[in-house]
């Protein structure tokens, strides 16, 4: 299909040929032309956000909960700078965003224009790939491309800086089939070779472990269902990263729960005693490695990766397999099937379940219940009971409460939780489960947050309440920055240097004041009711769950330790265990 | 208690150590806007090093650049290095030329060299045995141009330091695999 349009024409064009039917942004002087032709069309729907950065979040969340690619557009200069964060995020946890920033027209780059920035340099670094376009000729292409680079691969986010003059600037739009990518072509099928090596291994294991990553959900559905049948054929057990949870059920036997620093007992000791380690879409991340020249020394490992940088980047391994999970499961299915071999491993793993279950009877997820204080860990564990039935999707912030829901919050399915990983980023939750909430308008959407994250983003609210969205807030309100607070009390001889959170709003007047409905609850008995009164009501709600203020999240790897120097929940002086050359790592 | 061995990192804190090793990286580029750039920053924002850079587009209808770069690192931080390059959308391919036995590294320098008399006898003299051309000659100075391994340039130009030694223009290294395949 070609045809003549302005470039803000084809941007929209393109956004539909695209499938893109929600978008998030904020517009500004430089962007207008793009606002102006959504003004004169239906099929894309525009969220207005209040912040940049919330424009990058949803489009996070709506593509970590759609497996689609998240839509941003955004002005130039402060637009795009706000967006950075959001950026970072989605290029750290391989999320498909493209971001569509205005710029000064091309006559006045450089000159620094009002409101000008050097968008593709400021996001060279933060972007999977970026372009500037400067010639009208280049822009269908380019926006084409910009979606095939974000979804291929290993995802990502991709911005596309267009001076306000291409905007304006009358050319041939040619839609999507017409273009492909010179260069860049993935590789999905893994090699032949390496796939009967890992077979070979596999059927040689005694102590094997699964450690499945984000990688599986960026593959899609179809990853998450092929690996629930690898994991059942080969009787292996399993555990995930923070970015994986959900790919497989929390339910299933053979899941040991998280893994990393705050994962359980026996994911990170089956990690550290483990013969082998076969690593599926995920990156040997610090916090999932701990030490690292003491990380599961006995162990061959298998990585399969779509990044071939990703293998031996942190960890050097025995296999490198370089495709697409879904890919390489199925082979492996397929090999694993036709060597007939499969029966047989049951028993020899026996041993190893065995020990396993001696982990798991530590039941290292534990914590002191309180009948006048609300715990934390408690909280979330009413929260997942009364919510389970439903068609929830989980959110969160970053901090203890992060942690507490992805210990005690069980995903079944993928693409149900989403979470900032990689970043670390607080105010990450609000804005995501709007994105989310975008993308499955009936589904019950609950951001797990904490009162100093949620605060980072607060703004939100009121795109919540514009657009009706019946998003859940549920604080957990410790007033602290909890795990700011909790390396103090570990590591800093308690002196809780700036985390307290001082002047707190009153959250129910707040959500109030954004028409939104507020409720607090401080007693462990009503927090049933409260909950059932959250979900119940049909529009936005911040829950104010004030917490018990002292609550540690354990157990823990201290930093600098390897797995199998877990401290768990009642340990007397934590920090003692970390060592000066802990205590500079992060 | 174990002493505590520092992690095979590919990144520079294992730089300085005794396995460093230096290769020389050709990397096939489209020639757009930005690509030096994204490979300059990959550079500084891992941390790796660059010991010497030269880029230049080879084939002009398709816009096809050709940056060789000299690195060094672990052969661990090398191979990140690689994948790492080939992770950037632009890049067509990344090939370890240390890797390929019998691969050729060129260098070219301009010398300018100040003096008169003996100095000037001698200055010619050596260039002679380096076959180092002149390029420029003033009553008082030569320019020399000088091809050859980087090794051959180093040793020419410390000669050139007692005789008048003014200054010196390098390309860096380009580089190419022997025999009659491209790479």
């Amino acid at each position: 299909m070609t045809k003549q349009m302005t470039g803000a024409e084809m941007v929209v064009q393109a956004l539909k040929d695209q499938g893109v039917e929600t978008l998030f942004g904020y517009p500004g002087g430089a962007v207008l032309p793009i606002y102006d032709a959504i003004f004169h069309q239906n099929s894309v729907r525009h969220v207005l956000v209040r912040h940049e950065q919330g424009a990058a979040h949803a489009a996070e969340g709506f593509a970590r909960s759609t497996g689609r690619v998240g839509v941003l557009l955004v002005t130039s200069g402060p637009g795009a700078t706000n967006a950075i964060t959001g950026l970072t995020d989605a290029l750290m946890d391989s999320i498909p965003i493209v971001c569509i920033t205005g710029q000064v027209p091309t006559h006045l780059i450089g000159s620094d224009a009002f409101q000008e920035c050097d968008t593709v340099g400021i996001t060279r670094h933060c972007t999977k790939h970026n372009y500037l376009v400067k010639r009208i000729e280049d822009l269908p292409r380019i926006l084409h491309e910009a979606f095939y680079v974000a979804s291929s691969g290993r995802p990502g986010p991709v911005v596309i800086d267009i001076p306000k003059d291409v905007q304006f600037a009358t050319g041939t739009y040619s839609g999507p089939r017409n273009v492909q990518h010179k260069t860049y072509r993935p590789q999905l099928k893994a090699e032949a070779g390496k796939l009967k090596q890992a077979l070979d291994m596999m059927l040689k294991a005694r102590r094997p472990v699964f450690y499945t990553g984000g990688g599986v959900i960026n593959s899609g559905r179809v990853a998450a269902t092929l690996l629930r049948e690898l994991v059942q054929l080969t009787g292996f057990p399993i555990t995930s990263t923070l970015m994986g949870l959900g790919a497989f059920p929390a339910s299933g036997k053979q899941w040991l729960g998280m893994l990393g620093m705050h994962g359980t007992f026996e994911a990170n000791n089956a990690m550290h005693d483990c013969d082998l380690m076969i690593a599926v879409g995920a990156r040997f991340d610090d916090r999932i490695t701990g030490r690292l020249d003491a990380f599961s020394p006995g162990s061959r490992k298998i990585h399969v990766d779509i990044d071939p940088s990703s293998i031996n980047k942190n960890v050097k391994v025995d296999l490198g397999i370089i495709g697409d999970c879904a890919h390489v499961l199925e082979d492996l299915i397929a090999l694993w099937r036709s060597s007939g071999a499969a029966a047989a491993q049951r028993p020899v793993l026996t041993p190893w379940w065995q020990q396993i279950e001696t982990w798991r009877s530590v039941k290292s997820l534990s914590f002191r219940a309180s009948e006048t204080l609300i715990k934390p860990q408690y909280a979330v564990q009413r929260l997942y009971e009364l919510t389970k039935s439903r068609d929830t999707y989980i959110t969160t912030e970053v901090g203890q409460h992060q942690m507490w829901a992805a210990q005690h919050y069980h995903f079944e399915e993928p693409n149900r939780w989403m979470t900032s990983g990689g970043l670390g980023t607080m105010g990450y939750g609000l804005p995501a489960a709007i994105g989310v909430q975008m993308a499955h308008p009936k589904a019950l959407v609950v951001d797990i947050a904490g009162e100093a994250s949620i605060l980072m983003n607060m703004q939100e609210m009121s795109t919540a309440v514009q657009y009706r969205l019946p998003v859940k807030i549920f604080i957990l309100n410790n007033e602290y920055m909890g795990m700011v607070r909790q390396w103090q009390e570990l590591l800093h001889g308690g002196r809780y240097s700036e985390s307290y959170s001082e002047a707190l709003p009153d959250f129910v007047k707040l959500a109030e004041a954004y028409g939104a409905h507020g409720i607090r609850c401080t007693l462990p008995g009503d927090l049933d009711a409260a909950i059932m009164e959250m979900i119940e009501t049909p529009k936005a709600v911040i829950f104010d769950c004030i917490v018990d203020k002292t609550e540690n999240c354990f157990p823990m790897i201290p930093s600098g330790k390897a797995h199998n120097e877990m401290i768990l929940g009642d340990a007397a002086d934590v920090g003692s265990v970390i060592d000066e050359k802990g205590k500079m790592l992060v | 208690m174990t002493t505590a061995v520092s992690p095979p990192s590919p990144y520079s804190s294992a730089l300085g150590k005794p396995n460093i090793e230096v290769h020389t990286l050709s990397v096939l580029v489209d020639n757009e806007p930005g690509v030096l750039a994204r490979v300059v920053g990959l550079f500084s924002g891992r941390g790796y090093n660059i010991e010497s850079l030269t880029v230049a587009e080879v084939v002009h209808e398709t816009h096809l650049s050709r940056i060789t770069i000299v690195t060094s690192g672990t052969p661990e931080a090398i191979e990140q290095i690689r994948h790492q390059l080939e992770r950037l959308v632009p890049i067509h391919k990344v090939i370890d030329l240390t890797l390929i036995e019998r691969a050729i590294e060129r260098e070219l320098a301009m010398i300018k060299v100040r003096g008169k008399g003996d100095h000037r006898v001698e200055a010619l003299r050596l260039a002679d045995a380096f076959r180092a051309r002149v390029i420029d000659a003033t009553i008082e100075s030569f320019i020399f141009e000088l091809t050859g391994t980087s090794d051959k340039i180093d040793q020419f130009v410390e000669l050139m330091r007692p005789i008048g030694l003014v200054e010196v223009s390098r390309t860096g290294i380009a580089a190419i695999s022997r025999g009659p395949d491209a790479i």
